[in-house]
């Protein structure tokens, strides 16, 4: 990931937005000397020796010049700058400390803010591929819209599928396709925030990459992280993705109208992630029969509403504040 | 393959560092990675050196500081070696642990001129 705007060094669309690189906001792979135009929105003054200083502050506001297909979407674009600086020649050594994920942070925390802002609960969904996600949230959004408007960002390497799935039941869906990429940062997420209406949302569902691994190192900016681990699957998997388990809040064990028919330990599977995690909690459900669905449901309101609670605390202490002043 | 997207993060980094405090080259770059952090270390190293050929970090050595897990138990209120996130408090055998270091991702520091 490139942490100046966050995109990976493949080539990541947000369905909608046009993030081409080789463009605008802030100038990978120039070579030094070549002549460019900058077609977009804010002008800015040509660096000599293109140290390019003049990189957007990322209010995701940037008009898309760069190339946009028919369906609108987004071209992430390439790796770091190939930046040319005129600096010293003298040798030095520099304390720095900083975090690699520094940048990747500081965005999420940017959506955290803009969640918190438009009372927004938002899950990152995280698991194998295979673990039946998309039919999970298909039918959790499905059951779940009437009392709870939904929205969804869908991540995926390629195809627009499970957005179109998504949208088939009539809530508000954008694809992310990574590219080369194996997980979502927040950068893109932020991205793919613009496409939608937060407003009138109370819950939103950002599905990651199937990916056991990549994921659990990326703040998105969600309330929460859910894994979901399907008993197909091995019940040792917490014990070998262990950094996963440990960064979700919620596990929920999917496909257990299958249990009758497999060998999987259930009791196993949880005490091998409370070894990782002893605070995760644990909803065992079927996406398919609806068996646990409620459990779910009830967890997701419970979060929205520990949410809206911890804001209207914090806004209460602001009025009462403003009160005593007068 | 996540190691990418992080020694990528790291040129971006050192790149921002060039423009705020003037220089043009980095010699050595210096990394804390825990060993429970989200880094495989072979794998860090071989994806920086990929991505830092057409860099101002072209040819830099690495190094890497590996800072060994410690975990905090809150039943024994003891701390203890930690090698993995479902290691056991050695004492009272539980796993009420919090891991105190060892899920380190930091530059530390870089030589440059």
């Amino acid at each position: 990931m490139c942490t100046t705007c966050g995109c990976a060094s493949g080539n990541t669309r947000v369905e909608g937005d046009d993030l081409h690189h080789g463009h605008d906001h802030h100038h990978h792979a120039h070579e030094a000397g070549h002549s460019h135009d900058h077609s977009h929105g804010p002008s800015h003054d040509q660096q000599q020796g293109h140290s390019h200083d003049h990189h957007h502050e990322h209010s995701h506001s940037h008009q898309p010049s760069h190339q946009q297909d028919a369906a609108g979407d987004l071209h992430f674009g390439k790796g770091p700058a190939g930046n040319h600086v005129p600096g010293l020649s003298q040798k030095r050594m520099i304390q720095i400390e900083q975090d690699i994920l520094g940048k990747n942070d500081a965005y999420a925390e940017q959506n955290r803010a803009q969640f918190v802002a438009h009372n927004l609960l938002a899950l990152n969904l995280v698991s194998s591929p295979g673990s039946g996600k998309t039919t999970l949230l298909t039918r959790t959004i499905e059951e779940l819209q009437a009392k709870l408007p939904c929205a969804v960002i869908e991540g995926d390497q390629q195809t627009a599928n499970d957005a179109d799935r998504i949208r088939a039941t009539g809530v508000p869906a954008v694809q992310i396709n990574t590219g080369k990429g194996c997980h979502l940062d927040a950068h893109m997420v932020g991205h793919a925030l613009e496409q939608f209406d937060l407003d009138p949302q109370q819950v939103l569902f950002i599905e990651n990459v199937g990916n056991l691994v990549c994921p659990a190192a990326f703040d998105l900016g969600e309330a929460h992280k859910v894994a979901i681990l399907s008993v197909t699957e091995g019940e040792d998997k917490p014990l070998k993705y262990p950094d996963m388990f440990h960064a979700a809040d919620v596990m929920l064990l999917n496909k257990t109208d299958l249990l009758p028919y497999l060998d999987f330990d259930v009791e196993q599977c949880i005490d091998y992630a409370r070894r990782v995690n002893p605070q995760i909690e644990v909803i065992q459900l079927s996406a398919k029969s609806g068996e646990g669905m409620q459990q779910w449901y009830d967890w997701i309101d419970a979060k929205r509403q520990a949410l809206l609670q911890t804001k209207l605390t914090e806004l209460e202490r602001q009025v009462a504040a403003i009160k005593y002043s007068l | 393959m996540h190691e990418m997207s992080l020694a990528e993060g790291v040129i971006q980094v050192l790149e921002d560092n060039a423009r705020s405090q003037g220089f043009s080259r980095v010699k050595k770059v210096s990394l804390e990675i825990g060993r429970l952090s989200y880094v495989e270390i072979e794998s860090m190293r071989f994806c920086f050196e990929a991505v830092c050929r057409d860099s101002i970090a072209a040819g830099a050595e690495l190094e890497i500081i590996e800072i060994t897990g410690r975990g905090w138990c809150h039943n024994c209120e003891k701390q203890f070696d930690y090698s993995a996130r479902y290691d056991p408090c050695p004492h009272c055998q539980g796993y009420q642990v919090q891991m105190v270091s060892g899920d380190e991702m930091r530059i530390k520091e870089l030589e440059v001129e």
